[in-house]
């Protein structure tokens, strides 16, 4: 086990600390650094919604929190859980982990069930598997409490996958992530495949999970209603760094970060009375632009933006944020602060 | 425009219908016998006027994507009529549709999916003038091919001409599948979920753009989505469809501000809101889209449906999903008692106004009444029960009779434009189901 790093102090009830993350992937034309240096902490009982567009990395982080990467990626920093590291863990002991502490809900349930297995047998599997010691009649019982906890019905407990609507596919996926009780989960993009009435109804059946299951999700997502209706805390990333992390109603009450007013301000909802965009697009991670990667985007961007990445700091509403109209002031060099001077994006860079 | 006399519809739409057969296993398939069919759009009619733009909305599987193509004609026709510009094309035979097609186009929701990877832009985009046989001079269909992609917003063009698809983002390419549908001058435009596969932060600047070309070319659009959020932007009328089938229909402005169908209602309560301090009432539909190829009987949405009441359309399907929601509702030992009293449920999942409910071995008929009855008295004000006519034990089983009077509603009139095929609309707006009110 390597030592704990002391970068930030660590709350007593965090479940598991994110410190200087990276990630990495080799490609022909060079590093893609998904993740750049991430650091966060995830809360018991807590659901920590990290919300960020296609290709910011959010996946990857996912996917590196619960040591899931392929071999091709290059992983460093520590993701503390439970006092251990995650990073360079043997496979063997990451393996113990996985399922009954650390737990993935993905993206689209109609791949991720066996169809030759019943439902029963995926749930009889995975408790054999972690937990020998219960009996045949336990485990069928626990198995149906949990399905029933996601509104399965008992009568389709021995049913095969196809017999099951998108929707219901997804309860039973999210219901085998936690029938185990696994202190962590990340769910990724749970309901983007889902229409909106089951969006809804697997919402609230996440929002159930916490207070039932005592267990700490972190939920991915494109879609800022879904941080506004599940999460207490949200983490907006841009170009494989988180820009802002506090309170989902400060953050959405009042974002620090402008990339994250600018993103919420694009959102189109159901109030959404005028449309606005952000010019140009997402970069590109093999060569990101210098200092703070969303300042070629950024309506408040200053000469100081493209020289140096800003630092974390942490504002009066308890928000963290990366970005130098927040500070620290004594870090930006004698003019830095003055407006940055571009030329006007050509829509050549235009998404 | 100069006239003043009101214009005939750019496309009118009159009781179409598609409907897929389904084929069973390869014995079946070999014998040539009929399963039945799946109605994708089961009577849709609609008319819209040149210049307008009409959302179609839906979840999946609700027959929207159909619709859209079979506008087009790019899907087999059962029944009914489409006219373009005043031509009924329903029938016409591919030789004489095809110069139609250049004035109605399409516009897909996968940009990934809609260009050739291994076509430059140019070559892409200028492939409807030589298939459609516009021009094969490549001076002339450069020309063309710049001024559509300066039209998109693709400029400086030369900078565009010879990428391929590969080196566009999402958004630039999505506007070079805009550049082909709109290079040969169309008037009608199918845009199947344009901006859904588009990041947040670009899907504005796609839609602004679609609405330019609409005042600048005097396009005339059919938006199909599930996303009431853009539609509201974006329609001048909407059409609200479930399973194959317009449940509501009128000016988006009315439909946004006063939602008739109970469907169109949760519909709009359902979306999640980027507001922390508002959130997803929890009293939402239960369950999901059934299955197309035997729809509920009545009206589609009874089964989900909070204000449903007794001529809805209540049948065995219903008494299944009951027992199950009972079961779910109880602890294990309830349901392991209960559970062996009732037989086989399947048999009551083909849809039938007469259900008998099979008697598990060794149990006598009175203890399946007494669970619908105890299951009635936990939950007296569950709206299937008012469909419920009778339970008397019977040979094999114990015989439910549902109301066989029944309604399948059609779209009914509610002023303004707005037509809805719910029953508590039946008789204008102010109609009130005897359940009606109650959550």
């Amino acid at each position: 086990m390597t030592t704990t790093p002391e970068l930030h102090h660590v709350r007593p009830d965090t479940v598991m600390s994110v410190r200087d993350l990276r990630i990495w992937y080799g490609t022909a034309r060079g590093a893609v650094r998904a993740v750049d240096g991430v650091s966060f902490d995830i809360r018991r009982g807590e659901t920590l919604g990290l919300v960020g567009e296609s290709g910011c990395g959010k996946s990857t982080l996912g996917r590196g929190v619960l040591g899931l990467l392929p071999d091709a990626a290059k992983v460093a920093g520590h993701v503390l859980f439970e006092g251990e590291d995650l990073v360079g863990m043997s496979r063997r002991r990451l393996r113990s982990l996985r399922g009954p502490q650390l737990g993935l809900i993905f993206q689209e349930p109609m791949t991720r069930l066996n169809p030759l297995m019943r439902v029963s047998q995926h749930f009889l599997e995975t408790l054999r598997t972690h937990q020998p010691e219960l009996s045949k009649e336990q485990m069928r019982r626990r198995a149906i409490d949990t399905l029933g906890a996601m509104g399965i019905p008992p009568t389709r407990f021995t049913n095969y996958p196809h017999e099951f609507s998108g929707g219901m596919r997804q309860r039973i996926m999210i219901a085998l992530a936690l029938v185990l009780n696994p202190a962590f989960v990340v769910a990724d993009e749970p309901t983007t495949a889902l229409d909106v009435l089951v969006e809804a109804q697997i919402l609230t059946i996440l929002a159930d999970v916490k207070r039932n299951f005592d267990t700490s999700i972190l939920l991915i997502t494109h879609n800022l209603g879904i941080i506004a209706e599940a999460c207490e805390r949200v983490a907006v990333m841009y170009a494989g760094r988180i820009a802002e992390l506090g309170d989902a109603r400060a953050v959405f009450a009042r974002p620090a970060h402008p990339y994250t007013r600018e993103l919420l301000a694009s959102t189109i909802s159901l109030s959404t009375t005028s449309l606005h965009y952000i010019p140009g697009a997402p970069p590109d991670l093999i060569a990101p632009p210098s200092g703070c990667r969303f300042h070629p985007r950024c309506p408040d961007a200053m000469t100081v933006c493209p020289q140096r990445h800003p630092p974390v700091v942490t504002t009066e509403l308890n928000q963290d944020v990366a970005c130098w109209l927040h500070g620290p002031d004594d870090q930006i060099p004698p003019g830095g602060s003055a407006p940055l001077e571009r030329e006007a994006i050509g829509v050549a860079d235009e998404a | 425009m100069s006239q003043t006399k009101p214009d005939p519809p750019l496309l009118e739409v009159e009781d179409l219908r598609v409907h897929f057969a389904l084929r069973g296993g390869v014995l079946q398939r070999f014998t040539g016998r009929e399963h039945g069919s799946v109605k994708a759009v089961d009577g849709v009619s609609f008319a819209l006027r040149r210049g307008e733009v009409l959302g179609v909305v839906g979840e999946s599987g609700s027959g929207k994507t159909t619709l859209g193509r079979a506008i087009l004609r790019t899907v087999p026709i059962t029944a009914g009529r489409i006219r373009f510009d005043g031509t009924d094309i329903t029938e016409m035979r591919e030789k004489t549709l095809r110069p139609m097609r250049q004035r109605m186009q399409m516009v897909f929701q996968d940009p990934n999916a809609s260009l050739n990877p291994a076509m430059e832009l140019l070559a892409a985009i200028g492939h409807p003038l030589r298939i459609h046989g516009v021009t094969d001079d490549d001076d002339k269909v450069r020309a063309t091919v710049s001024e559509a992609l300066d039209r998109v917003g693709l400029s400086p063009v030369e900078l565009f001409l010879h990428k391929y698809p590969g080196d566009l983002s999402g958004g630039q390419k999505q506007r070079a599948v805009i550049a082909r549908a709109i290079i040969l001058g169309p008037d009608l435009l199918v845009a199947d979920e344009p901006v859904s596969m588009l990041d947040m932060s670009v899907r504005a600047k796609i839609l602004e753009l679609m609405i330019e070309l609409k005042r600048d070319l005097g396009l005339t659009y059919v938006y199909v989505t599930h996303d009431l959020a853009t539609a509201k932007f974006f329609c001048d009328t909407i059409a609200i469809m479930y399973l194959g089938r317009i449940v509501e229909y009128g000016p988006a402005e009315q439909i946004y501000a006063d939602p008739k169908h109970p469907y169109t209602q949760s519909l709009l309560r359902a979306i999640p809101e980027p507001d922390p301090t508002k959130s997803v009432p929890r009293d939402l539909p239960r369950g999901e889209i059934p299955d197309a190829a035997q729809p509920p009987l009545g009206c589609s949405f009874h089964p989900r449906c909070p204000v449903a009441f007794e001529i809805c359309g209540w049948e065995s399907r219903d008494l299944r999903d009951l027992l199950e929601r009972h079961w779910l509702a109880h602890p294990d030992d309830e349901f392991d008692r209960e559970r062996r009293t009732v037989g086989d449920l399947a048999a009551l999942d083909e849809p039938s106004l007469t259900a008998t409910v099979p008697v598990g071995s060794g149990h006598p008929a009175q203890d399946v009444v007494d669970l619908l009855e105890r299951i009635r008295a936990d939950d007296p004000h569950e709206p299937t029960w008012t469909g419920i006519r009778d339970i008397t034990p019977a040979a094999g089983g114990v015989r439910v009779e549902f109301r066989d009077d029944c309604v399948d509603p059609s779209l009914f009139d509610v002023g303004g434009g707005q037509q809805v095929a719910c029953l508590l609309c039946r008789d204008g707006n102010k109609s009130k189901g005897p359940n009606d009110g109650r959550r």
